[in-house]
C-alpha cells in the first residue's frame, strides 16, 4: 500500500485551496515522502495546527498508507 | 482506567512525556529516535512510554492529540509535536526555550 507524490498533492490542495505544495519522494517506495506546505491561511497559526491541517487534508491517510511524510510548513 | 484516563494522568503527572516506538535505551523507530537524541543531548528528564506495548496506547495517544503519527511530545501537559516539529523547534533554539519558560532544567550548554 503506497501513495504517489501526484495523489498527496492533490489531496493536500484539495483540502487547503491556497498551498503552494512540494513534495520530495525520499525513498522510491511511496511510503516515504518530504513535502513542503506553504500556504497564506496558516498565518498565525501554529506549526502544530499547520501539520494537523495537512494531515487532516490528507484524509487519514497519514499514519496508515502513508507511513512517513516529514513536513514543513509556513507562510509563502 | 480507560487507556484515554491513563494517557491523560502520565501527560499531567510527567514535566516531559515521549509516546514513542520502542524505549529511550532501544528506540524502535528512525523518528523516535531523533527525538531520544535531541532530548538525551539537552539533558532533560524525561518519561518514555512505548505505544509498541499497547495497541490501546498506540490508537488512544493518536485520538488524544488529534495527531496521526508516533513519537509524541509533551511538556507539562501541552503536546509540542511529532519529530518534524521537535526537530524544527531544536535547531531554532525555540525547544530549548520552551523548556525554559515552563521550568523543565536543560543540561548547561545546550
Amino acid at each position: 500500500m503506497a501513495m504517489d507524490a501526484g495523489e498527496i498533492e492533490r489531496l493536500i490542495k484539495e483540502g487547503i485551496p491556497d498551498a503552494q505544495v512540494t513534495i520530495r519522494d525520499l525513498a522510491g517506495d511511496g511510503n516515504h515522502y518530504a513535502a513542503t506546505v506553504l500556504a497564506p491561511s496558516f498565518a498565525g497559526k501554529s506549526r502544530v495546527q499547520q501539520h494537523q491541517l495537512v494531515y487532516n487534508a490528507l484524509k487519514g491517510n497519514m499514519g496508515g498508507v502513508l507511513h512517513a511524510l516529514a513536513l514543513q510548513t509556513g507562510t509563502p | 482506567m480507560g487507556i484515554e484516563q491513563f494517557i491523560d494522568n502520565e501527560v499531567k503527572s510527567n514535566d516531559v512525556v515521549l509516546f514513542m516506538k520502542g524505549t529511550p535505551q532501544f528506540p524502535q523507530c528512525g523518528f523516535s529516535g531523533q527525538v531520544v537524541q535531541i532530548l538525551d543531548h539537552l539533558g532533560v528528564p524525561y518519561k518514555g512510554l512505548n505505544v509498541l506495548e499497547s495497541a490501546d496506547l498506540r490508537d488512544g495517544i493518536k485520538a488524544y492529540s488529534n495527531w496521526p503519527t508516533i513519537p509524541q511530545l509533551y511538556i507539562k501537559g501541552e503536546f509540542v509535536g511529532g519529530c518534524d516539529i521537535v526537530r524544527e523547534m531544536f535547531q531554532a533554539g525555540e525547544l530549548q526555550q520552551t523548556l525554559k519558560e515552563k521550568g523543565v532544567a536543560v543540561a548547561a550548554g545546550a
